[in-house]
């Protein structure tokens, strides 16, 4: 086994040192009853070789992105990766640290997450972030915790045009933390702030989504006002690649914003790893759940950076944590911040207006029926397509063009709704190629 | 060294995203474009690596050297599952391609699951939750689950926890809605199964444990613990961050345990990344298989499928089905290993039992038995002759090339130094680390000075965390630096000598 370095006369030597003579006597704590005396059935080990081949046999029966031109987004975006975000993660000393428990040894990823805390406020317009959450699902119920203890009020709304993910991951949270929610519906792809003034009437906190699931451009400030109004907590959910031209919901007095960071440097990957960003202002700081980067000196009076504000989490207080996580996202976070630092403001303020551009491209030359006409939309747009929604996908991944997500797999009712994706990675004649494949396919 | 922001010069530029002539313009409402651009750094690309590869400098991971970090089983990360996870037809598979369009990646999660039945002995698998703590909210929202099907949920409002137990065990209870009861360690490091019987009623839900324990040690008592509670008709849960100590030698399932987390960045080398990311899937018994969370990955016939509509499910705990990349990175390890895991966690225990016979005379042995794969210290005596704590020799440790062990956990051992060697170690790694904490427990003795100022080798030297909590400073701040004047770029060396 190359991962193991003892020879038979270390073993030897080791065993004799300890004073047994095999190995298994190591073992003999372990009662007899829960033993486990045959071998394990799994299959014979591999070698590197043979490794590589038997995963590369797995990974060509997928049909990736670079396989099939694909117009997929809602919620994972097919973003461009520059190649230094892949070089710096390959950096052993980042790659294969633990959390930065021991500040003297861990300068490099403690100013780096520092910088990513200072990148997403400068983002969110908040003045805290935290050092990453699981994904952009998990964020969401981590601001209802935020919430809960805040208002001491227990009832969350969350807007049904808000991904059907994040929704479903809060409902699932919601039970151990007390809470209730309460989902008010979109009308014509938005959300009205008349009918979310009822419902967000003693609420702990408002979810919504900017730009939301079907990639309209909501209210946004007119749903953080009504938030506010009702005594609740604003939340916005955004998308960090759209925050170069939309304004940052700390500008329209949201108190917390929190969003999937996959698009900014990290690959889809089939759903993960990610991370998630959660930003909220200083009142909230000691309510924050995870990690958190902090400044300060070292004995010499010399600037260093140190995990912070830890009585807030699990190791210290236990039972009375802000929260469970320890674990993070810190590697795909770090990514982020090495793709938010080669666009700078430019380059994300130009990937935005790219992304906004091709996508009025595409609706324009797609010529199908759009499923909000009246609704402005960023990147993502929904059309209908005359039949099935599921039925064009399949007809279509038949050309070699994936075109896009059926919404009737979340909204029903929206069967024949297509929700189509464009990045700045997909040119005027891919999107020419998807017009035509939709010609054939739709009804 | 300079933060990023701080080499920042207006208008300079990294990349340039792609641009195509004639489309419409960009359309958006005055009230919603941003008014005020992010100040994100202004670089161009060669000084974003170097900024980049110069942090890097300033951090040290298992490529760097031996880091006996108790709990966190810091094993070699294999280069070849970087190489593998950066495959196309993994990293650039969008999680939303339909099922014929994703079989390799759903073929090799069935596989992954399927494997992490046989190893922890159960019967289901949920590769969905995110990390350790996320596995153990789940598990106990399949407990609620569980109960309230069988109309118990009212009733059982409590999880037993020993006091070794990790901060989120604790902390996984209170969100999950459950009440703490904490049971006592006995003198030999096991759970007190007297103070254990007076805990364990038709009020208690079920016990959280790690086995071996944080302190290193089996329990002797797991049978009559498992009665307890199976007695009861409480269920158990398995924290598998231990899980690296008994792989091949004795299954949770066939200890009594009903759900498992595995963690596969501690066990199956999933790289740690400075903090994350992690994966925590869940194993449980067949009648909690209907409330795992959903999708649940198939087998039907040769294909392979999502199952989304499941009626007693508990929902979802996070988006799609789980941190893909750590499946591949944790099933490439465990190919490599086939049923030799056992090897490895034999060579993990035989390594974590040489160095505790090596250190027993220089340092304290709270619980004196053989140990699993890792084992607990403690500085007791160098503190009170010397005035040396945990935190000292930790700090000291560091120059002699060591990343320190963990520190003040478990609890329950003053001053500990918990420590976790790993299979992947050689003998002579072992050796030196022996000779390094040999060494500084005579300083302690000798110059105690040169232990209490360490570490003079590093980036920094001790940090002050008080001062940090305090007036927290979290985020750079623009307002109190000239913005756009870079000051003159003097060389700065990467450590001190």
């Amino acid at each position: 086994m190359s991962y193991l370095s003892l020879t038979d006369a270390d073993r030897e030597a080791m065993l004799a040192a300890i004073g047994v003579d095999t190995v298994d006597e190591l073992f003999r704590d372990i009662p007899a009853g829960v033993r486990f005396e045959r071998e394990l059935d799994l299959e014979p080990p591999l070698g590197e070789a043979e490794l590589q081949r038997h995963l590369e046999e797995l990974a060509a029966r997928n049909f990736d992105t670079t396989r099939e031109l694909s117009f997929l987004g809602a919620g994972v975006y097919d973003h461009y990766v520059p190649a230094i975000a892949d070089a710096v993660l390959q950096r052993g000393e980042f790659l294969t640290a633990y959390t930065p428990y021991q500040p003297e040894m861990s300068q490099g990823v403690l100013q780096a997450i520092f910088e990513y805390q200072t990148a997403i406020c400068e983002l969110t317009g908040m003045d805290v972030s935290n050092a990453s959450g699981y994904d952009g699902t998990t964020v969401a119920a981590d601001a209802c915790f935020i919430a809960k203890h805040a208002t001491g009020r227990s009832k969350i709304v969350v807007t049904e045009a808000t991904n059907p993910q994040v929704r479903q991951v809060v409902k699932t949270y919601a039970p151990g933390f007390g809470l209730e929610v309460v989902e008010v519906p979109h009308r014509g792809g938005a959300t009205d702030p008349d009918e979310l003034a009822g419902a967000a009437n003693d609420a702990a906190a408002v979810i919504f989504q900017q730009p939301n699931f079907f990639g309209v451009l909501e209210p946004a400030p007119e749903l953080a006002a009504t938030a506010n109004d009702a005594g609740a907590l604003a939340v916005a959910h955004v998308d960090p690649m759209s925050l170069g031209v939309l304004e940052a919901p700390g500008a329209y007095g949201c108190a917390i914003a929190i969003g999937e960071g996959q698009g900014t440097g990290n690959y889809p990957s089939f759903g993960g790893p990610h991370y998630g960003f959660l930003a909220a202002r200083n009142e909230f700081i000691r309510r924050m759940p995870g990690r958190i980067i902090g400044e300060t000196t070292d004995l010499d009076g010399e600037r260093a950076y140190v995990l912070t504000l830890q009585t807030r989490e699990q190791h210290i207080r236990r039972e009375k944590a802000t929260s469970n996580i320890t674990t993070n996202q810190t590697l795909l976070a770090l990514q982020g911040l090495v793709a938010l630092s080669w666009l700078g403001p430019q380059g994300l303020r130009e990937v935005g207006e790219t992304c906004m551009s091709l996508a009025a491209y595409a609706q324009e030359k797609i010529g199908l029926e759009l499923l909000f006409p009246e609704r402005t939309t960023f990147k993502e747009f929904g059309v209908r397509v005359g039949r099935s929604a599921r039925d064009v996908v399949r007809d279509a991944r038949a050309h070699g063009v994936h075109p896009g997500y059926a919404l009737g797999r979340d909204y029903p009712g929206l069967d024949d709704a297509l929700l189509v994706c464009v990045t700045e990675k997909r040119s005027p004649a891919d999107i020419d190629r998807l017009a035509d494949v939709l010609r054939q396919v739709a009804a | 060294m300079k933060l990023i922001y701080e080499k920042s010069q207006p208008g300079r530029r990294g990349g340039e995203p792609p641009c195509y002539e004639s489309l419409p313009q960009a359309d958006v409402p005055e009230e919603l474009r941003r008014a005020e651009p992010p100040r994100l750094p202004e670089l161009a690309e060669p000084e974003i690596l170097r900024h980049f590869t110069e942090l890097s400098t300033r951090n040290f991971g298992i490529d760097t050297g031996f880091y006996p970090l108790g709990s966190c089983t810091m094993k070699y990360n294999p280069r070849i599952n970087e190489r593998l996870v950066s495959l196309p037809g993994f990293a650039h598979l969008h999680p939303l391609q339909e099922e014929d369009g994703a079989q390799g990646a759903l073929e090799l999660m069935w596989r992954l699951q399927e494997i992490l039945a046989e190893v922890t002995g159960l019967h289901a698998v949920s590769l969905q939750p995110a990390a350790g703590s996320q596995g153990e909210l789940t598990g106990l929202m399949l407990m609620h689950a569980y109960f309230a099907d069988r109309g118990e949920d009212e009733q059982r409002r409590k999880i037993v926890i020993p006091d070794t137990a990790h901060g989120t065990n604790p902390a996984s209870v209170t969100m999950a809605g459950y009440e703490l009861t904490p049971v006592r360690t006995d003198a030999r490091g096991n759970i007190d199964v007297d103070d254990l019987r007076d805990k364990v009623d038709g009020h208690t839900a079920g016990l959280m444990l790690t086995n071996p324990s944080t302190l290193g040690l089996f329990d002797e008592n797991i049978e009559e613990i498992t009665r307890t509670f199976h007695r009861a008709g409480a269920l158990m849960y398995y924290d598998g961050a231990n899980l690296n100590a008994v792989c091949g030698i004795s299954r949770p399932g066939d200890m009594g345990f009903d759900i498992v987390h595995i963690n596969l960045h501690k066990t199956f080398s999933q790289p740690h990344g400075g903090g994350g990311p992690g994966g925590g899937p869940i194993a449980v018994r067949d009648m909690l298989e209907p409330f795992l969370p959903v999708p649940v990955v198939l087998r039907v016939g040769d294909a392979f499928r999502l199952e989304h509509d499941r009626p007693k499910s508990i929902g979802k705990v996070r988006g799609f089905t789980g941190p893909f990349g750590v499946f591949v990175r944790s099933y490439a390890y465990i190919r490599t290993y086939g049923p030799r895991l056992r090897e490895m966690s034999e060579v993990a225990v035989l390594n974590a039992n040489y160095l505790l016979e090596r250190l027993r005379d220089e340092y304290d042995v709270p619980f004196d038995r053989l140990c699993m794969h890792e084992f607990v210290l403690s500085a007791r005596t160098l503190k009170r002759e010397h005035g040396i704590t945990a935190t000292d020799v930790a700090k000291r440790l560091m120059d002699y090339g060591f990343h320190p062990p963990t520190i003040y956990f478990p609890l329950v051992v003053p001053e500990a130094l918990m420590i976790e060697p790993t299979e992947t170690e050689p003998k002579e790694t072992l050796d030196a680390f022996v000779d390094a904490m040999v060494a500084i427990a005579r300083e302690a003795a000798g110059e105690p000075e040169t232990v209490k100022n360490a570490p003079t080798s590093r980036p920094v030297r001790r940090v002050d965390e008080v001062k940090a909590a305090k007036q927290p400073v979290v985020r750079y701040l623009f307002e109190e630096h000239p913005t756009g004047q870079a000051e003159t770029v003097t060389p700065e060396p990467l450590a001190r000598p």
